[in-house]
């Protein structure tokens, strides 16, 4: 009896801590965001401050530099998921479905490429985007991050569509589905779950990305967000804008709250349910 | 309405011959099962007839027209498989119309031929669910729908009944039987393990085994004439009796084989042995004997039966009921 509150107690614990050092950073952001003035150095762990001074400055001042890089990073993001979904799609149907020689050989190259660390990478890779000439342009980083998510996102969709009945694909054969047809017609439906996935946890990386996203662009109307945060300046060279910074922070979590809310209600498992038996 | 032909077709994959050469005319309008113990290459067979899977050498045609190359769309056939394989996010009504979607139909002539089918299938109030809100039965009449709605030439199913339960299997194996008779135009190919379900169906049953075809013939020839021991004990059912050693000596032949109902209890000679057990299915009584053979004689009686287990008792075969096997297993 005792080993058992024991071991619910050591649960909870363990809970409690988790979910205290994955939330603490982000709980000490809010509270520093809405801080003003000498009250962002006093070290408090509740809120002893309400001013919304900081997100004023993030918003408005600097010339809208701050939108314009939010902005940034949603058509950036976006256009990443899209590009990388796309892609892992249908290289998905082939490498779960189409019989070919080296099969297995380029699924394994396809996870070797995500273990380059950025930076070994960086300076080919930069010179590519030099050479195709979008050095500066979004296109650079929707560039850059769609090869970066691609492994990850062909993986999980090729082992998710491997799962899938191949009785259901057959039977569209039968009714006379190309391979298109029945990518976009039979499976993408039935693969919204992992669609979701990972189309978010592209979408977080690509959002998150700060090396790419300084070393391709150059100009402050092209950077993305995380570029853009540390680049605040403060009134003087010696000052960090903490408040500032910590305002953004919240600003561009907050998207990332919202997508995680709203697909979080269509991530239903069992969609296959019904299709065949068992 | 299609007269399916294979000459000399092989299958292998890699270097395993799945199917060895089989040489088959199944003729328009005709119910042929293909039945076989697992692993024989039935289903593999009709997946060739589908298109499913390409045919290494040999060749098919259908109403004298070679359609090895010719997508599984466009051979005019339908396709009823084992796990009814519906699209799990189509509504009854999309499952049965996507086919003919795909091949652009018009609306109106969809919708008149979905309802048609979904009436025959009797599954019409069920034309708006999802089919995970259906019973297995209720999904494989979909399945058969989605079938009858292609308008095909050739209907093929494999092991359509393997996923229901005993009930349910004898009332489908009965509306399949129905759709046969108000479609006699159309060609039928069923693949199935159980040879109940092949006798009760088949205008004609092809027996295979590894690959090969044992033989061809409508139930009753192969029930009472079977060519080899292999069809002679997986048609019918309980097992036909095989005799070898001195019961089989003293009717020149290396084994041979009597039907349980062609055996009887005799008062004197035949074999002596005695009864170990009785099944009592109330219309009909197996008694099991142990004469000294490999395995106990079955013997079938009408009624239930006169002899208590343990009882010492003499059997014997009818006379020109016995069927004789040479040594390699052909019939004599």
């Amino acid at each position: 009896m005792a080993m058992k509150y024991l071991k619910s107690t050591a649960f909870y614990v363990l809970v409690v801590f988790i979910v205290v050092q994955a939330l603490f950073p982000f709980y000490y952001a809010i509270i520093t965001s809405f801080k003003s003035g000498s009250h962002i150095f006093e070290i408090t762990y509740l809120p002893n401050d309400f001013s919304l001074q900081n997100y004023k400055d993030v918003l408005f001042k600097g010339n809208g530099t701050f939108i314009r890089n939010f902005w940034n990073s949603i058509v950036i993001a976006t256009s990443t998921v899209v590009l990388s979904l796309f892609i892992a799609v249908t290289a998905s149907y082939a490498l779960s479905r189409v019989r070919f020689r080296g099969r297995s050989l380029m699924l394994m190259t396809i996870l070797a490429v995500s273990m380059f660390p950025q930076i070994a990478v960086l300076a080919g890779l930069f010179e590519l985007i030099k050479g195709l000439g979008i050095y500066n342009t979004p296109y650079a980083l929707i560039f850059a991050y769609t090869i970066f998510t691609l492994p990850f996102t062909v993986w999980v969709l090729t082992t998710f569509m491997r799962d899938l009945p191949i009785e259901i694909e057959e039977a569209a054969i039968v009714d006379g589905a190309t391979p298109w047809v029945i990518i976009r017609r039979v499976f993408l439906p039935l693969m919204w779950p992992a669609l979701v996935t990972t189309g978010l946890l592209a979408f977080i990386a690509a959002w998150n990305e700060f090396l790419f996203a300084l070393t391709f662009t150059s100009s402050m109307d092209t950077r993305t967000v995380p570029v853009g945060i540390s680049m605040l300046s403060g009134n003087s060279e010696h000052e960090i804008p903490w408040g500032m910074i910590m305002a953004a922070s919240v600003i561009v979590t907050l998207p990332l709250i919202a997508l995680v809310l709203i697909f979080q209600r269509k991530i239903i498992s069992g969609l296959t349910a019904g299709g065949v038996k068992g | 309405m299609a007269n399916l032909v294979l000459k000399n077709v092989k299958k292998s994959f890699g270097s395993v011959n799945v199917i060895k050469g089989v040489d088959l005319e199944i003729k328009s309008g005709e119910f042929m099962v293909f039945v076989g113990p697992s692993g024989c290459g039935k289903s593999t067979l009709l997946r060739l007839i589908a298109g499913l899977e390409d045919i290494t050498s040999g060749t098919l045609s259908f109403d004298g027209q070679v359609v090895n190359a010719l997508a599984p769309s466009r051979r005019g056939i339908a396709m009823v498989f084992q796990s009814y394989a519906l699209y799990p996010h189509m509504t009854v009504y999309e499952n049965m119309a996507f086919g003919m979607q795909l091949s652009g139909g018009s609306k109106d002539d969809i919708k008149t031929r979905v309802e048609k089918a979904a009436a025959l299938l009797q599954i019409t109030p069920y034309l708006e669910r999802l089919p995970k809100q259906l019973s297995g039965g209720q999904r494989q009449r979909v399945a058969i729908g989605r079938a009858i709605v292609r308008d095909p030439k050739v209907f093929l199913f494999d092991e359509p009944l393997s996923n229901l339960d005993a009930a349910l299997r004898v009332a489908t194996r009965l509306e399949i039987a129905k759709l046969h008779h108000s479609m006699n135009s159309v060609t039928m190919v069923y693949v199935t393990h159980d040879q109940v379900e092949a006798m009760t169906l088949a205008d004609r049953i092809c027996v295979l085994r590894d690959g090969l075809v044992e033989q061809v013939g409508t139930p009753l020839e192969l029930y009472e004439n079977p060519t080899n021991i292999f069809v002679a004990g997986f048609i019918g059912s309980p097992k036909m009796n095989f005799l070898e050693g001195k019961f089989a000596e003293s009717y020149k032949a290396h084994t041979i084989g009597v039907r349980s109902e062609h055996m009887e209890f005799v008062k004197k000679g035949g074999w002596q042995g005695s009864v170990i057990h009785a099944e009592k299915m109330g219309s009909d009584t197996y008694s099991f004997v142990d004469v000294g053979s490999a395995e106990p004689i079955i013997i079938r009686e009408t009624g239930t039966s006169r002899h208590d287990v343990n009882a010492k008792v003499s059997v014997a075969p009818m006379d020109g009921k016995v069927h004789r096997f040479a040594a390699d297993g052909k019939a004599i």
